[in-house]
């Protein structure tokens, strides 16, 4: 730690992410229960949820864009690496089905009184350390099947971004409505009293 | 006694906007969206450097990071405090904060232990192969459109429906 930090950059991160960890929180998303149902079918939040902020994020900075206030393409769009990307997505969902958390999440779930997230944050420390460990020999598929560099899914189809965005949007709202059909049907979402028994 | 009855989650759709806003500002702020898993990697270096610092030094993973900022110098660890404190905040005012290893009906405790410990593992090597989580790769790559947040969002909850066959039993 260097005082004086010279940034008070941090100062607008930590609100940020104080919002972040709230929006999670009232949603439910620092349940493992809530966050796993959504693998059964269960209960939707966690879809819902990101998909909305998703839509809302994406549409908000394309009409920063279109007003000339911000250029989308100076922000930090990430690279696709299809393998280690496809491997790693499978992993997560996989240590989300089993240990009930994402990385994001079991920061919330710690601070919502979930000790099975303390546990979970220190398996993902070992899981860290094995990866540093072996990243030598997984240098074929860290590396392997990149993408252009910082492709969006303008670039990839040709669509212009107003009609990703609409059709994000749809899909959102087809989720939303296939979600509540299961919902009824598999129990219903899992609501703080149910949690709290 | 109703009144302790702790109330209960917002809709998702409000939710939704609201941490869609937060990372829209996030965006504008910084030029990059909310991120967890960076956290994590800083502190597994941070830890290992202090545990074995002639092992972390030579490690080609590890070595980029000893050259960065001290771990509370680095943003990510201010937005993970915000994530704390937000998380705490919704929970308290809402007597949803509540003590306890929280799992499904008929799972006892050591193994609820014992599966948050291996999932959180495989979560671990995983995000950084994958170069990002659920929040910086999946929710913050999304917002810009990124492919890469696309087919690491479907890998994800691929695995997670067919894994659900198998772990359904322990979560209801």
């Amino acid at each position: 730690m260097n005082f004086p930090l010279e940034n008070s950059g941090m100062l607008i991160v930590l609100v940020a992410g104080f919002f972040f960890g709230y929006f999670l929180e009232v949603s439910g998303l620092g349940s493992p229960r809530k966050l796993t149902a959504q693998f059964t079918l269960r209960d939707w939040s966690v879809f819902k949820v990101m998909f909305v902020a998703i839509v809302v994020a994406a549409a908000g900075l394309w009409l920063f864009d279109v007003l000339g206030w911000l250029r989308f393409d100076a922000l930090k769009i990430q690279t696709t690496f299809y393998l280690a990307m496809a491997i790693g997505g499978a992993l997560l969902g996989t240590g989300m089905a089993i240990g009930g958390y994402c990385p994001g999440t079991s920061v919330v779930g710690l601070f919502t009184g979930r000790l099975d997230a303390l546990v979970f944050i220190i398996g993902m420390l070992i899981g860290t350390a094995l990866f540093a460990a072996n990243f030598d020999s997984l240098q074929g598929i860290y590396l392997a099947a990149q993408g252009p560099k910082g492709q969006t899914l303008a670039a990839l189809t040709g669509l212009p971004i107003w009609l990703i965005l609409l059709l994000l949007a749809g899909l959102a709202a087809a989720g939303f409505r296939l979600g509540a059909w299961l919902e009824t049907r598999r129990g219903g979402v899992i609501s703080a009293s149910e949690l709290a028994e | 006694m109703n009144n302790r009855q702790p109330q209960d989650f917002w809709p998702p759709l409000t939710a939704g906007i609201g941490l869609g806003l937060a990372l829209m500002g996030m965006f504008l702020f910084t030029g990059h969206g909310l991120g967890a898993n960076g956290f994590f990697t800083h502190l597994t270096v941070w830890l290992g450097d202090a545990a074995n610092p002639v092992w972390a030094e030579a490690n080609a993973y590890f070595n980029p990071y000893l050259a960065k900022d001290h771990l509370f110098n680095e943003w990510i660890s201010w937005e993970i405090a915000g994530v704390a404190i937000g998380a705490l905040v919704g929970s308290l005012t809402t007597r949803r904060f509540q003590w306890k290893i929280e799992r499904g009906p008929r799972t006892g405790v050591a193994a609820r232990l014992a599966l948050a410990l291996g999932g959180g593992v495989l979560t671990g090597f995983g995000a950084p192969l994958a170069r990002g989580c659920t929040s910086g790769l999946g929710l913050s790559g999304g917002a810009t459109l990124a492919v890469a947040a696309f087919v690491f969002l479907i890998a994800f909850f691929a695995a997670g429906l067919l894994l659900s066959a198998l772990t359904r039993r322990l979560w209801q």
